[in-house]
Protein backbone atom coordinates (compact mmCIF):
# COMPACT_ATOMS: atom_id res chain seq x y z
CA UNK A 1 0.00 0.00 0.00
CA UNK A 2 2.69 2.54 1.15
CA UNK A 3 5.34 3.61 -1.75
CA UNK A 4 8.86 2.33 -1.61
CA UNK A 5 11.79 2.66 -3.35
CA UNK A 6 13.33 -0.06 -5.56
CA UNK A 7 16.75 -1.30 -4.31
CA UNK A 8 18.17 -4.57 -3.28
CA UNK A 9 20.92 -3.70 -1.28
CA UNK A 10 20.30 -0.17 0.50
CA UNK A 11 18.21 -0.91 2.95
CA UNK A 12 20.67 -3.34 4.14
CA UNK A 13 23.86 -1.19 4.03
CA UNK A 14 21.87 1.72 5.83
CA UNK A 15 20.82 -0.55 8.59
CA UNK A 16 24.56 -2.25 8.96
CA UNK A 17 25.95 0.07 11.26
CA UNK A 18 22.91 -0.11 13.46
CA UNK A 19 22.88 -4.03 13.45
CA UNK A 20 26.90 -4.08 14.53
CA UNK A 21 26.63 -1.63 16.95
CA UNK A 22 23.22 -3.74 18.75
CA UNK A 23 24.65 -6.77 18.32
CA UNK A 24 28.40 -5.92 19.61
CA UNK A 25 27.49 -4.01 22.53
CA UNK A 26 23.92 -5.34 23.44
CA UNK A 27 22.90 -8.59 22.11
CA UNK A 28 26.65 -10.00 22.87
CA UNK A 29 27.15 -8.72 26.45
CA UNK A 30 23.74 -9.75 27.37
CA UNK A 31 24.33 -13.27 25.72
CA UNK A 32 27.68 -12.95 27.89
CA UNK A 33 25.95 -12.26 31.03
CA UNK A 34 23.65 -15.29 30.64
CA UNK A 35 26.84 -17.66 30.22
CA UNK A 36 29.12 -16.25 32.57
CA UNK A 37 25.95 -16.44 35.45
CA UNK A 38 26.84 -20.15 35.42
CA UNK A 39 30.54 -19.37 36.24
CA UNK A 40 32.02 -18.09 39.53
CA UNK A 41 35.51 -16.37 39.85
CA UNK A 42 38.56 -17.07 41.99
CA UNK A 43 41.92 -15.43 43.24
CA UNK A 44 40.72 -11.40 42.66
CA UNK A 45 38.75 -12.61 39.10
CA UNK A 46 41.48 -14.28 37.50
CA UNK A 47 40.18 -17.56 37.53
CA UNK A 48 36.58 -18.63 36.40
CA UNK A 49 35.34 -22.14 36.91
CA UNK A 50 32.14 -23.69 35.76
CA UNK A 51 29.52 -23.94 38.70
CA UNK A 52 25.66 -24.52 37.13
CA UNK A 53 22.93 -22.50 38.76
CA UNK A 54 24.86 -22.36 41.85
CA UNK A 55 24.68 -18.69 41.95
CA UNK A 56 21.40 -18.62 40.82
CA UNK A 57 20.90 -20.66 44.48
CA UNK A 58 23.23 -18.73 46.39
CA UNK A 59 21.30 -15.70 45.63
CA UNK A 60 18.09 -16.28 46.38
CA UNK A 61 18.99 -18.11 49.43
CA UNK A 62 20.91 -15.28 50.79
CA UNK A 63 19.18 -13.02 53.01
CA UNK A 64 20.71 -9.78 51.82
CA UNK A 65 20.22 -10.15 48.20
CA UNK A 66 16.27 -11.00 48.99
CA UNK A 67 16.75 -7.89 52.01
CA UNK A 68 18.08 -6.18 48.39
CA UNK A 69 15.55 -7.50 46.21
CA UNK A 70 12.20 -6.31 49.00
CA UNK A 71 13.86 -2.78 49.34
CA UNK A 72 13.80 -2.61 45.72
CA UNK A 73 10.58 -3.25 45.21
CA UNK A 74 9.59 -0.99 48.07
CA UNK A 75 11.62 1.83 46.58
CA UNK A 76 9.92 0.95 43.11
CA UNK A 77 6.30 1.16 44.53
CA UNK A 78 7.09 4.44 46.94
CA UNK A 79 8.27 6.09 43.43
CA UNK A 80 5.32 5.01 41.42
CA UNK A 81 2.93 5.26 43.73
CA UNK A 82 3.74 8.94 45.20
CA UNK A 83 5.09 10.32 41.89
CA UNK A 84 2.45 9.14 39.78
CA UNK A 85 -0.39 10.75 42.16
CA UNK A 86 1.27 13.88 42.35
CA UNK A 87 2.39 14.37 38.95
CA UNK A 88 -1.56 13.82 37.74
CA UNK A 89 -2.45 16.09 40.15
CA UNK A 90 -0.22 18.37 38.98
CA UNK A 91 -1.01 17.59 35.29
CA UNK A 92 -4.77 18.07 35.87
CA UNK A 93 -4.12 21.58 37.20
CA UNK A 94 -1.86 22.40 33.88
CA UNK A 95 -4.09 21.47 32.28
CA UNK A 96 -6.36 23.85 32.69
CA UNK A 97 -6.71 26.55 29.85
CA UNK A 98 -5.48 29.89 31.41
CA UNK A 99 -2.91 32.30 30.40
CA UNK A 100 0.43 31.56 30.50
CA UNK A 101 0.15 28.01 30.57
CA UNK A 102 2.88 27.40 28.02
CA UNK A 103 4.69 29.10 30.55
CA UNK A 104 3.63 27.07 33.85
CA UNK A 105 3.82 24.03 31.74
CA UNK A 106 7.98 24.77 31.80
CA UNK A 107 7.81 26.11 35.33
CA UNK A 108 6.59 22.51 35.97
CA UNK A 109 8.32 19.85 34.26
CA UNK A 110 12.18 21.56 33.98
CA UNK A 111 13.36 19.02 36.73
CA UNK A 112 13.32 16.25 34.00
CA UNK A 113 16.62 17.79 32.51
CA UNK A 114 18.21 17.57 36.30
CA UNK A 115 20.75 14.76 37.10
CA UNK A 116 19.59 11.60 39.93
CA UNK A 117 23.18 12.66 41.72
CA UNK A 118 22.45 16.53 41.20
CA UNK A 119 19.12 15.43 42.51
CA UNK A 120 21.02 13.76 45.49
CA UNK A 121 23.31 16.05 46.54
CA UNK A 122 20.73 18.71 46.92
CA UNK A 123 18.21 16.43 49.23
CA UNK A 124 21.52 15.76 51.27
CA UNK A 125 22.39 19.59 51.82
CA UNK A 126 18.30 20.18 52.21
CA UNK A 127 18.11 17.38 55.16
CA UNK A 128 21.27 17.89 56.57
CA UNK A 129 20.83 18.10 60.62
CA UNK A 130 22.96 21.43 60.80
CA UNK A 131 23.17 23.24 57.77
CA UNK A 132 20.03 22.07 55.99
CA UNK A 133 16.23 23.94 55.93
CA UNK A 134 14.55 20.45 56.21
CA UNK A 135 15.65 20.25 60.11
CA UNK A 136 15.65 23.82 60.66
CA UNK A 137 11.74 23.42 60.19
CA UNK A 138 10.76 20.69 62.00
CA UNK A 139 12.77 21.71 64.84
CA UNK A 140 11.03 25.04 65.29
CA UNK A 141 7.31 23.55 64.56
CA UNK A 142 7.57 20.28 66.26
CA UNK A 143 10.79 20.06 67.89
CA UNK A 144 12.60 17.61 66.27
CA UNK A 145 15.45 16.80 64.38
CA UNK A 146 15.99 14.05 63.20
CA UNK A 147 19.84 12.52 61.13
CA UNK A 148 17.84 11.50 58.01
CA UNK A 149 20.62 9.20 56.81
CA UNK A 150 21.55 7.09 59.65
CA UNK A 151 17.97 5.83 60.30
CA UNK A 152 16.69 3.04 58.08
CA UNK A 153 13.51 4.39 57.15
CA UNK A 154 14.41 8.53 57.02
CA UNK A 155 16.82 6.93 54.50
CA UNK A 156 13.97 5.23 52.28
CA UNK A 157 11.99 8.39 52.54
CA UNK A 158 15.36 10.32 51.56
CA UNK A 159 15.63 8.51 48.14
CA UNK A 160 12.58 7.75 47.39
CA UNK A 161 11.19 11.79 47.83
CA UNK A 162 14.70 13.02 45.87
CA UNK A 163 13.57 10.39 43.23
CA UNK A 164 10.26 11.79 42.62
CA UNK A 165 10.73 15.03 42.78
CA UNK A 166 13.02 14.73 40.44
CA UNK A 167 10.93 12.30 37.72
CA UNK A 168 8.09 14.78 38.37
CA UNK A 169 8.40 16.24 35.02
CA UNK A 170 8.96 13.09 33.16
CA UNK A 171 5.72 11.87 34.51
CA UNK A 172 3.79 15.72 33.93
CA UNK A 173 4.70 15.56 30.52
CA UNK A 174 3.11 12.30 29.62
CA UNK A 175 -0.09 12.72 31.75
CA UNK A 176 -0.35 16.79 29.75
CA UNK A 177 -0.43 14.29 26.57
CA UNK A 178 -2.53 11.64 27.79
CA UNK A 179 -5.21 14.40 28.79
CA UNK A 180 -5.06 15.95 25.28
CA UNK A 181 -7.02 12.95 24.95
CA UNK A 182 -9.64 12.94 26.68
CA UNK A 183 -12.27 14.27 24.62
CA UNK A 184 -13.97 17.90 25.56
CA UNK A 185 -17.34 17.38 24.73
CA UNK A 186 -17.52 14.56 27.24
CA UNK A 187 -16.86 16.15 29.63
CA UNK A 188 -19.18 18.81 29.01
CA UNK A 189 -21.70 16.34 28.02
CA UNK A 190 -21.46 14.78 31.67
CA UNK A 191 -21.41 18.16 33.35
CA UNK A 192 -24.70 19.71 32.03
CA UNK A 193 -26.02 16.49 32.70
CA UNK A 194 -25.18 17.56 36.28
CA UNK A 195 -21.60 15.29 37.29
CA UNK A 196 -19.32 17.05 39.86
CA UNK A 197 -15.94 17.43 38.93
CA UNK A 198 -15.66 14.50 41.26
CA UNK A 199 -17.77 12.02 39.61
CA UNK A 200 -16.38 13.23 36.09
CA UNK A 201 -12.95 12.81 37.52
CA UNK A 202 -12.90 9.24 38.43
CA UNK A 203 -15.69 8.07 35.57
CA UNK A 204 -14.32 9.60 32.65
CA UNK A 205 -10.56 10.89 33.23
CA UNK A 206 -9.05 8.17 34.88
CA UNK A 207 -10.43 6.03 32.50
CA UNK A 208 -9.37 7.60 29.50
CA UNK A 209 -6.07 8.12 31.20
CA UNK A 210 -5.16 4.43 32.17
CA UNK A 211 -3.03 3.75 29.32
CA UNK A 212 -0.56 6.75 29.70
CA UNK A 213 -0.73 5.95 33.80
CA UNK A 214 0.25 2.38 33.19
CA UNK A 215 3.01 3.22 30.55
CA UNK A 216 4.41 5.55 33.32
CA UNK A 217 3.95 2.69 36.22
CA UNK A 218 6.37 0.44 33.74
CA UNK A 219 8.99 3.28 32.89
CA UNK A 220 8.95 4.87 36.65
CA UNK A 221 9.43 1.11 37.84
CA UNK A 222 12.28 1.10 35.31
CA UNK A 223 13.68 4.14 36.31
CA UNK A 224 13.46 3.44 39.91
CA UNK A 225 15.47 -0.05 39.27
CA UNK A 226 18.34 1.55 37.30
CA UNK A 227 18.06 5.28 36.72
CA UNK A 228 18.39 6.26 40.52
CA UNK A 229 21.54 4.88 40.64
CA UNK A 230 23.95 8.28 40.80
CA UNK A 231 21.38 9.30 43.67
CA UNK A 232 21.93 6.51 46.01
CA UNK A 233 25.54 6.72 45.70
CA UNK A 234 25.73 10.13 46.74
CA UNK A 235 22.77 9.99 49.21
CA UNK A 236 23.21 6.38 50.99
CA UNK A 237 25.40 4.16 49.01
CA UNK A 238 23.30 1.86 49.86
CA UNK A 239 22.66 2.67 53.72
CA UNK A 240 22.14 2.28 56.24
CA UNK A 241 23.06 -1.30 56.72
CA UNK A 242 21.45 -2.13 53.54
CA UNK A 243 18.11 -0.29 53.85
CA UNK A 244 19.00 1.39 50.35
CA UNK A 245 20.75 -1.19 48.68
CA UNK A 246 18.66 -1.90 45.50
CA UNK A 247 19.28 -4.77 43.15
CA UNK A 248 21.44 -2.37 40.91
CA UNK A 249 23.75 -1.16 43.57
CA UNK A 250 24.05 -4.10 45.03
CA UNK A 251 25.40 -6.21 41.41
CA UNK A 252 28.16 -2.53 41.17
CA UNK A 253 29.67 -3.52 44.40
CA UNK A 254 29.48 -7.55 43.68
CA UNK A 255 30.85 -6.80 40.55
CA UNK A 256 33.21 -3.52 40.91
CA UNK A 257 34.48 -3.43 44.50
CA UNK A 258 34.23 -7.86 45.27
CA UNK A 259 35.36 -8.24 41.63
CA UNK A 260 32.56 -11.38 41.94
CA UNK A 261 31.73 -11.53 37.86
CA UNK A 262 30.04 -14.06 38.15
CA UNK A 263 27.79 -13.70 40.98
CA UNK A 264 27.18 -9.79 39.31
CA UNK A 265 26.42 -11.34 35.83
CA UNK A 266 23.66 -13.57 37.44
CA UNK A 267 22.29 -10.46 39.13
CA UNK A 268 22.52 -9.20 36.15
CA UNK A 269 20.39 -12.14 34.10
CA UNK A 270 18.03 -11.50 37.01
CA UNK A 271 17.27 -7.83 36.07
CA UNK A 272 17.45 -8.65 33.02
CA UNK A 273 14.30 -10.93 33.74
CA UNK A 274 12.58 -8.49 35.34
CA UNK A 275 13.06 -5.60 32.21
CA UNK A 276 11.39 -8.18 30.01
CA UNK A 277 8.53 -8.79 31.93
CA UNK A 278 7.80 -5.40 33.02
CA UNK A 279 8.38 -4.81 29.26
CA UNK A 280 5.77 -7.60 27.52
CA UNK A 281 3.41 -6.59 30.09
CA UNK A 282 3.78 -3.53 28.20
CA UNK A 283 3.45 -3.96 25.24
CA UNK A 284 0.06 -6.54 25.70
CA UNK A 285 -1.62 -3.98 27.79
CA UNK A 286 -1.57 -0.63 25.82
CA UNK A 287 -1.69 -3.05 22.65
CA UNK A 288 -5.48 -3.63 24.21
CA UNK A 289 -6.28 0.00 25.12
CA UNK A 290 -6.79 -0.56 28.81
CA UNK A 291 -9.11 2.42 28.71
CA UNK A 292 -11.78 0.15 26.96
CA UNK A 293 -12.08 -2.10 29.99
CA UNK A 294 -13.90 -0.28 32.80
CA UNK B 1 -34.78 41.12 43.60
CA UNK B 2 -31.83 41.05 46.00
CA UNK B 3 -31.84 37.21 45.15
CA UNK B 4 -31.12 38.10 41.23
CA UNK B 5 -28.65 40.39 41.82
CA UNK B 6 -26.44 38.50 43.78
CA UNK B 7 -27.24 35.69 41.75
CA UNK B 8 -25.62 37.53 38.52
CA UNK B 9 -23.07 38.90 41.29
CA UNK B 10 -21.96 35.06 41.60
CA UNK B 11 -21.90 34.01 37.65
CA UNK B 12 -20.06 37.02 37.09
CA UNK B 13 -17.52 36.19 39.95
CA UNK B 14 -17.21 32.81 39.65
CA UNK B 15 -14.93 32.14 36.63
CA UNK B 16 -12.81 34.76 37.60
CA UNK B 17 -12.49 33.24 40.91
CA UNK B 18 -11.85 29.66 39.95
CA UNK B 19 -9.34 31.47 37.53
CA UNK B 20 -7.59 33.63 39.76
CA UNK B 21 -7.67 30.23 42.04
CA UNK B 22 -6.15 28.51 39.08
CA UNK B 23 -3.10 30.71 38.71
CA UNK B 24 -2.65 30.86 42.40
CA UNK B 25 -2.59 27.15 42.63
CA UNK B 26 0.28 26.77 39.51
CA UNK B 27 2.31 29.17 40.95
CA UNK B 28 2.68 27.87 44.70
CA UNK B 29 2.73 24.11 42.77
CA UNK B 30 5.96 26.29 40.43
CA UNK B 31 7.31 27.41 43.20
CA UNK B 32 7.61 24.54 45.45
CA UNK B 33 8.90 22.45 42.50
CA UNK B 34 11.76 25.32 42.16
CA UNK B 35 11.71 25.38 46.05
CA UNK B 36 14.99 22.98 46.37
CA UNK B 37 16.86 24.86 43.67
CA UNK B 38 16.02 28.03 44.60
CA UNK B 39 17.52 27.02 48.14
CA UNK B 40 20.70 25.36 46.44
CA UNK B 41 21.51 28.78 44.26
CA UNK B 42 21.42 30.99 47.60
CA UNK B 43 23.36 29.27 49.64
CA UNK B 44 25.49 29.03 46.33
CA UNK B 45 26.21 32.42 47.27
CA UNK B 46 27.10 32.09 50.99
CA UNK B 47 30.25 31.75 53.10
CA UNK B 48 30.41 28.61 55.54
CA UNK B 49 30.22 31.04 58.29
CA UNK B 50 27.15 32.63 56.87
CA UNK B 51 25.93 28.98 56.31
CA UNK B 52 26.02 27.42 59.75
CA UNK B 53 24.49 30.58 61.28
CA UNK B 54 21.01 29.19 63.22
CA UNK B 55 18.55 30.49 62.10
CA UNK B 56 19.24 30.06 58.42
CA UNK B 57 20.04 32.90 56.13
CA UNK B 58 17.87 33.33 53.54
CA UNK B 59 19.68 36.58 51.87
CA UNK B 60 22.27 36.31 49.13
CA UNK B 61 25.79 35.95 50.44
CA UNK B 62 28.62 37.65 50.13
CA UNK B 63 31.13 34.62 48.80
CA UNK B 64 29.06 34.14 45.55
CA UNK B 65 32.48 34.83 43.22
CA UNK B 66 35.20 32.77 45.60
CA UNK B 67 32.64 29.56 45.49
CA UNK B 68 31.95 29.40 42.10
CA UNK B 69 35.61 29.69 41.82
CA UNK B 70 36.85 27.15 43.92
CA UNK B 71 33.96 24.50 42.40
CA UNK B 72 34.95 25.32 39.16
CA UNK B 73 38.98 24.83 39.84
CA UNK B 74 38.65 21.72 42.52
CA UNK B 75 36.41 19.81 40.55
CA UNK B 76 38.03 20.37 37.46
CA UNK B 77 34.53 21.44 36.34
CA UNK B 78 35.92 23.13 32.80
CA UNK B 79 37.27 20.22 31.93
CA UNK B 80 34.40 17.86 32.89
CA UNK B 81 32.05 19.50 31.08
CA UNK B 82 34.07 19.67 27.61
CA UNK B 83 34.80 16.33 27.69
CA UNK B 84 30.68 15.30 28.54
CA UNK B 85 29.42 18.08 26.12
CA UNK B 86 32.36 16.18 23.40
CA UNK B 87 31.10 12.56 23.96
CA UNK B 88 27.08 14.03 24.24
CA UNK B 89 27.67 15.81 20.91
CA UNK B 90 29.34 12.85 18.97
CA UNK B 91 26.53 10.44 20.42
CA UNK B 92 23.91 12.83 19.09
CA UNK B 93 25.01 13.40 15.78
CA UNK B 94 25.54 9.52 15.54
CA UNK B 95 22.88 8.16 16.91
CA UNK B 96 20.71 10.76 14.83
CA UNK B 97 21.99 9.69 11.63
CA UNK B 98 22.04 5.84 12.32
CA UNK B 99 18.11 6.18 13.79
CA UNK B 100 17.40 8.28 10.19
CA UNK B 101 18.94 5.39 8.12
CA UNK B 102 17.28 2.58 10.01
CA UNK B 103 13.95 4.19 9.83
CA UNK B 104 14.56 4.82 6.14
CA UNK B 105 15.36 1.59 5.24
CA UNK B 106 12.07 0.37 7.28
CA UNK B 107 9.67 2.63 5.85
CA UNK B 108 10.56 3.26 2.89
CA UNK B 109 11.98 -0.12 1.46
CA UNK B 110 11.12 -3.66 1.30
CA UNK B 111 13.56 -5.95 1.90
CA UNK B 112 13.83 -9.86 3.17
CA UNK B 113 13.64 -10.13 7.03
CA UNK B 114 12.67 -6.81 7.77
CA UNK B 115 10.05 -7.85 9.98
CA UNK B 116 12.98 -9.84 11.90
CA UNK B 117 15.86 -6.77 11.67
CA UNK B 118 12.94 -4.45 13.01
CA UNK B 119 12.04 -6.69 15.88
CA UNK B 120 15.95 -7.31 16.52
CA UNK B 121 16.14 -3.63 17.21
CA UNK B 122 13.10 -3.03 19.28
CA UNK B 123 14.22 -5.77 21.31
CA UNK B 124 17.16 -3.34 22.54
CA UNK B 125 14.96 -1.33 24.83
CA UNK B 126 15.27 -4.16 27.33
CA UNK B 127 18.91 -4.23 27.63
CA UNK B 128 19.97 -0.82 29.76
CA UNK B 129 23.72 -0.90 30.48
CA UNK B 130 23.03 -2.80 33.75
CA UNK B 131 22.03 -5.57 32.55
CA UNK B 132 24.77 -6.18 30.46
CA UNK B 133 27.47 -4.12 32.66
CA UNK B 134 29.75 -6.88 33.73
CA UNK B 135 30.66 -8.30 30.19
CA UNK B 136 30.70 -4.86 28.46
CA UNK B 137 33.04 -3.86 30.91
CA UNK B 138 35.22 -6.72 29.55
CA UNK B 139 34.61 -6.09 26.43
CA UNK B 140 36.01 -2.60 26.37
CA UNK B 141 38.63 -3.33 28.01
CA UNK B 142 39.72 -5.99 25.70
CA UNK B 143 39.23 -3.81 22.63
CA UNK B 144 41.68 -1.37 24.47
CA UNK B 145 38.71 1.63 24.83
CA UNK B 146 39.03 1.71 28.94
CA UNK B 147 39.47 5.16 29.62
CA UNK B 148 38.80 6.50 26.08
CA UNK B 149 36.15 8.36 24.28
CA UNK B 150 35.51 5.37 22.43
CA UNK B 151 34.31 3.64 25.10
CA UNK B 152 31.32 6.32 26.29
CA UNK B 153 30.36 6.69 22.44
CA UNK B 154 30.57 3.49 20.29
CA UNK B 155 28.54 1.29 22.39
CA UNK B 156 25.76 4.46 22.60
CA UNK B 157 25.20 4.67 18.68
CA UNK B 158 22.34 2.58 17.77
CA UNK B 159 18.99 3.37 19.58
CA UNK B 160 15.46 1.55 19.03
CA UNK B 161 13.96 5.13 20.51
CA UNK B 162 15.40 7.12 18.03
CA UNK B 163 14.76 4.46 15.11
CA UNK B 164 10.94 4.13 16.64
CA UNK B 165 10.75 8.02 17.02
CA UNK B 166 11.56 8.78 13.27
CA UNK B 167 9.96 5.95 11.98
CA UNK B 168 6.64 6.72 13.34
CA UNK B 169 7.08 10.48 11.92
CA UNK B 170 8.17 8.96 8.92
CA UNK B 171 4.94 7.07 8.30
CA UNK B 172 2.91 9.91 9.04
CA UNK B 173 4.39 11.68 6.00
CA UNK B 174 1.84 10.95 3.00
CA UNK B 175 3.34 8.29 0.69
CA UNK B 176 2.78 10.75 -2.42
CA UNK B 177 5.77 12.53 -1.55
CA UNK B 178 7.53 9.25 -2.32
CA UNK B 179 5.77 8.55 -5.55
CA UNK B 180 6.62 12.39 -6.59
CA UNK B 181 10.23 12.06 -5.52
CA UNK B 182 10.49 8.66 -7.74
CA UNK B 183 9.19 10.16 -11.01
CA UNK B 184 11.25 13.03 -10.31
CA UNK B 185 14.46 10.55 -10.32
CA UNK B 186 15.08 11.24 -6.42
CA UNK B 187 17.13 8.74 -4.77
CA UNK B 188 16.52 7.87 -1.44
CA UNK B 189 19.70 9.01 0.15
CA UNK B 190 18.69 12.72 -1.93
CA UNK B 191 14.89 12.12 -0.17
CA UNK B 192 16.27 11.94 3.00
CA UNK B 193 18.44 14.49 2.99
CA UNK B 194 16.42 16.97 1.19
CA UNK B 195 13.00 16.18 2.04
CA UNK B 196 12.98 13.93 4.99
CA UNK B 197 15.18 15.65 7.26
CA UNK B 198 14.00 19.21 7.16
CA UNK B 199 10.49 17.53 7.58
CA UNK B 200 11.59 15.93 10.60
CA UNK B 201 13.13 18.87 12.46
CA UNK B 202 10.37 18.88 15.56
CA UNK B 203 11.49 14.61 16.09
CA UNK B 204 15.31 15.63 15.66
CA UNK B 205 14.71 17.86 18.37
CA UNK B 206 13.18 15.91 20.48
CA UNK B 207 15.67 13.45 20.14
CA UNK B 208 18.44 15.80 20.70
CA UNK B 209 17.14 16.97 23.99
CA UNK B 210 16.41 13.27 25.36
CA UNK B 211 19.75 12.50 24.35
CA UNK B 212 21.62 15.62 26.02
CA UNK B 213 19.96 14.71 28.90
CA UNK B 214 20.58 11.24 29.51
CA UNK B 215 23.87 11.36 28.11
CA UNK B 216 24.20 14.78 30.39
CA UNK B 217 23.42 12.59 33.31
CA UNK B 218 25.37 9.54 32.91
CA UNK B 219 26.86 8.19 35.88
CA UNK B 220 27.63 4.29 36.65
CA UNK B 221 28.90 3.57 33.26
CA UNK B 222 31.71 6.49 33.66
CA UNK B 223 32.05 5.55 36.76
CA UNK B 224 33.31 2.25 36.42
CA UNK B 225 35.40 2.79 32.70
CA UNK B 226 37.16 5.98 33.42
CA UNK B 227 39.70 6.08 35.29
CA UNK B 228 41.74 8.97 35.00
CA UNK B 229 39.65 11.91 35.58
CA UNK B 230 41.01 14.56 33.00
CA UNK B 231 38.98 11.80 30.63
CA UNK B 232 36.16 11.69 33.10
CA UNK B 233 31.92 12.85 32.88
CA UNK B 234 30.80 15.42 34.67
CA UNK B 235 28.54 13.53 36.94
CA UNK B 236 31.60 12.18 38.79
CA UNK B 237 32.41 15.71 39.87
CA UNK B 238 29.02 15.85 41.15
CA UNK B 239 29.81 12.53 43.13
CA UNK B 240 32.62 14.45 44.58
CA UNK B 241 31.06 17.51 45.76
CA UNK B 242 29.68 15.76 48.68
CA UNK B 243 32.85 14.66 49.64
CA UNK B 244 34.59 16.65 52.53
CA UNK B 245 37.02 19.12 50.77
CA UNK B 246 40.85 19.92 51.79
CA UNK B 247 39.52 21.24 54.98
CA UNK B 248 37.74 18.24 55.90
CA UNK B 249 34.54 18.93 55.76
CA UNK B 250 31.87 19.25 53.49
CA UNK B 251 31.83 23.03 52.05
CA UNK B 252 28.58 23.54 51.56
CA UNK B 253 28.50 26.81 49.71
CA UNK B 254 30.88 24.92 47.12
CA UNK B 255 29.01 22.33 46.51
CA UNK B 256 25.81 23.98 45.88
CA UNK B 257 27.92 26.28 43.32
CA UNK B 258 29.13 22.89 41.87
CA UNK B 259 25.48 21.82 41.62
CA UNK B 260 24.60 24.91 40.15
CA UNK B 261 26.83 24.45 37.03
CA UNK B 262 26.69 21.03 36.17
CA UNK B 263 23.12 21.09 35.89
CA UNK B 264 23.00 24.26 33.20
CA UNK B 265 23.41 22.39 30.51
CA UNK B 266 21.34 20.06 30.02
CA UNK B 267 18.68 22.47 31.36
CA UNK B 268 19.48 25.15 28.72
CA UNK B 269 19.32 22.57 25.61
CA UNK B 270 15.65 21.54 27.54
CA UNK B 271 14.29 25.13 27.48
CA UNK B 272 15.21 26.11 24.42
CA UNK B 273 13.85 22.89 22.62
CA UNK B 274 10.75 21.78 25.02
CA UNK B 275 8.53 22.72 22.05
CA UNK B 276 9.92 20.09 20.46
CA UNK B 277 10.07 17.79 23.16
CA UNK B 278 6.85 18.21 24.22
CA UNK B 279 5.39 17.42 20.79
CA UNK B 280 8.03 14.80 19.30
CA UNK B 281 8.39 13.10 21.90
CA UNK B 282 5.10 12.87 24.67
CA UNK B 283 2.96 13.05 21.62
CA UNK B 284 3.82 10.29 19.50
CA UNK B 285 5.72 7.59 21.97
CA UNK B 286 2.52 6.90 23.04
CA UNK B 287 -0.39 5.27 21.13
Amino acid sequence: MESKFPSKWLPYIVLLPTIVVCGMFLYYPVAQSFSWSLLRSAFMGLRTMYVGTQNYVRLFTSPAYLESLWVTLLFAGGIVGLGLSISLAIALLANRKVRFSRIYRIALIWPYALSPAVAGTIWLFLFNPTAGIVNYVLERTIGISPDWVTSQPLAVFLVITAAVWKNLGYNIVFFLAGLQNVPGQVLEAARIDGASSWRCFWRITLPLLSPTAFFLLIMNMIYAFFGTFGLIDVLTKGGPAGATNILIYNLYRDAFQHNKWGLAATQSVILFVMVVGLTLIQFRTTGKKVHYGG
Amino acid sequence: MADRKTARNWYYWRPKLSTASTHIALLLTALLIAAPIIFALIKSTQSTAQINTYPPQFSVGTAAAENYGVAWERYNLGRLMLNTLAVAGSVMVGKTILSLFAALAFVYFDFRFKGLIFIFVLITLMMPVPVRIVPLFKLISNLGWGDTMAALTVPFLASATGMFLFRQHFMSIPSSLVDAARVDGVGPMRFLWQILIPMSLNTIGALAVIEFVYLWNQYLWPLIIVSSNDNQMIQMAVKRLTTAGPEGIVHWGVSMAGVVITMLPPLIMFIILQEQFMRGFALTEEK
